[in-house]
């Protein structure tokens, strides 16, 4: 640590196994101060799995993880609150750390839900929801910053929104960024590491060397998701179901 | 003051209602009802243990259901048993072990009726410290874990993420439950603490928009039904336990006409 205070968290070759599968395997990565390190992949090629691993939520896992932070903010993919619970949106607010009512309204402000505030928490939208679960990760002013797919079920103006104001917090608050996202048009503009997963590490580095530079601007706009089916094209090498990776 | 077994018995009742409410929050957000079922069953053994060995009622059950908590995590983690196929397990089988022990216990005379569904007669001056000083500490620590617990209790990953440390919160939890069994066992009997812990609960979550309001309406519900049900028991001459937990369904039924209304409002 004393060698490098940038850094807030550093996964080393790390893997989980779930009922003797390989969820995923052999990744490493960095998250550094001010960085926006974004993980990309088809479905299952273990993003969320990757994120918990960061985040310490699995535990048996292989390989380490270095953290050097405590203050986290994470939106999690998926999150399933029991509704026997009353619960507001401020209690939410305040749910794993208590901060005063100007922070809340300011963070609520920001994804543009303070409206919402004494709403009961069971009764938004999937859309508002997600903005209140945005709003509560980083009213918490956080170092390191897990988004699993942060505005998944907002609105097309809303996504752009809150993609300007995630990159606007990694500038304000010079936290690090661990980003899930299907959104390969933010990926390439607003991320400064991208990490292309498929069970493992595809392909590592700054958007430009993930998809090349001219076909990067050419794959913009409707094009832009068959930046993934391209790549994936490049493979060499096949997945077993059983998660062991063999070359062609 | 404390010379009436009246009075000894709601003095008792109150310190009981003050901790069974937030802790029959958690049980309901945390759907534990059968598993402080399970406990309050193995607190029979706990009685029995207490009585041949001539040991402290309370800490001998507390210690019996820590134990049995500790067992149920045992195997869980080793049978593929669902869990509440082990919470029968445990719950049927020490309360059968605990009766067959009595059984043995000739030279004992048991009032196994109290032991099942409380006895205000029981109640002695030192219960009342037991109760109060031990109901104080149960609070404090919860009090203490609430954060992760809570937290934990909305959504265990973001609780383990954000650095709370739900586990450990769980196992503090569990180890509470075990202690508001032992201190109120001789009040309501184990066949009901579950009650207890549940129906002011439930009736609070029926008028409560907030965690917060939910606690503090539970408080007020425990404490009515205990003097309710502590007055109607003196008046009727029925079992203190039973006549709380009565006490307590009324106040149930009572909250449901609040939604209802609350609903006509709403159209």
């Amino acid at each position: 640590m004393s060698l490098n205070n940038n850094i807030l968290v550093k996964l080393n070759d790390v893997g989980f196994q779930h009922s003797g599968k390989w969820l995923v395997q052999g990744v490493s990565l960095t998250v550094k101060k001010g960085q926006i390190v974004t993980l990309i992949g088809p479905n299952g090629s273990g993003k969320s799995t990757t994120a918990k691993i960061a985040l310490g939520i699995l535990k048996k896992i292989h390989g380490e993880v270095e953290k050097y932070t405590n203050k986290v903010g994470y939106v999690p993919q998926k999150i399933s609150v029991d509704w026997t619970l009353p619960l507001r949106v401020y209690d939410f607010m305040i749910l794993t750390e208590n901060l005063d009512e100007k922070t809340i309204d300011e963070a609520l402000s920001l994804t543009g839900v303070i409206h919402l505030k004494d709403k009961s928490l069971g009764n938004l939208s999937g859309g508002e929801f997600q903005r209140v679960l945005l709003a509560r990760a980083i009213s918490k002013k956080p170092e390191l910053l897990v988004l699993d797919e942060p505005v998944q079920g907002v609105d097309f103006t809303g996504e752009i929104a809150l993609y300007e104001l995630i990159k606007k917090i990694s500038d304000e608050l010079n936290c690090g960024i661990l980003l899930i996202s299907h959104d390969l048009h933010t990926v390439m503009s607003a991320t400064d590491h991208v990490v292309c997963l498929n069970g493992h590490v595809c392909c590592s580095g700054t958007p430009i060397d993930v998809a090349k530079n001219s076909e990067y601007k050419a794959l913009f706009g409707e094009q832009a998701s068959q930046i993934l089916t391209r790549y994936e094209h490049k493979h060499d090498h096949v997945h077993t179901i059983e998660g062991e990776i063999k070359k062609n | 003051m404390f010379d009436d077994f009246f009075i000894r018995a709601l003095v008792a009742g109150l310190g009981v209602a003050f901790v069974t409410g937030p802790l029959g929050c958690f049980v309901v957000w945390r759907r534990l009802s059968y598993f402080g079922d399970t406990l309050a069953h193995s607190a029979l053994l706990g009685v029995t243990i207490a009585y041949s060995l001539e040991f402290n009622i309370a800490l001998s059950v507390f210690i019996i259901s820590s134990l049995i908590a500790l067992i149920l995590v045992q195997l869980q983690n080793r049978t593929n048993l669902p869990g509440d196929a082990l919470l029968g397990l445990l719950a049927h089988s020490s309360l059968a072990v605990g009766l067959v022990v009595i059984g043995f216990l000739t030279f004992i005379r048991f009032d196994v009726m109290g032991l099942l569904f409380g006895d205000i007669l029981a109640v002695t001056v030192d219960d009342l410290y037991i109760i109060w000083i031990g109901g104080a500490l149960i609070l404090l620590v919860l009090r203490l874990i609430w954060k992760g617990l809570f937290a934990s209790t909305v959504n265990y990953e973001l609780a383990e993420a954000e650095g709370l440390n739900p586990d450990r919160a769980k196992a503090i939890f569990t180890i509470l439950m075990a202690a508001i069994i032992a201190i109120s066992i001789k009040m309501v009997g184990l066949l009901l603490i579950t009650g207890m812990l549940i129906i002011p609960a439930a009736m609070a979550r029926n008028i409560s928009d907030s965690p917060q309001k939910m606690i503090i309406y539970s408080i007020i519900g425990g404490l009515l039904s205990v003097i309710i049900g502590l007055f109607s028991s003196l008046e009727f001459n029925t079992p203190s336990g039973p006549s709380i937990i009565a006490a307590a369904l009324f106040l149930f039924v009572i909250s449901l006409f609040k939604i209802k209304q609350t609903i006509k409002l709403k159209n």
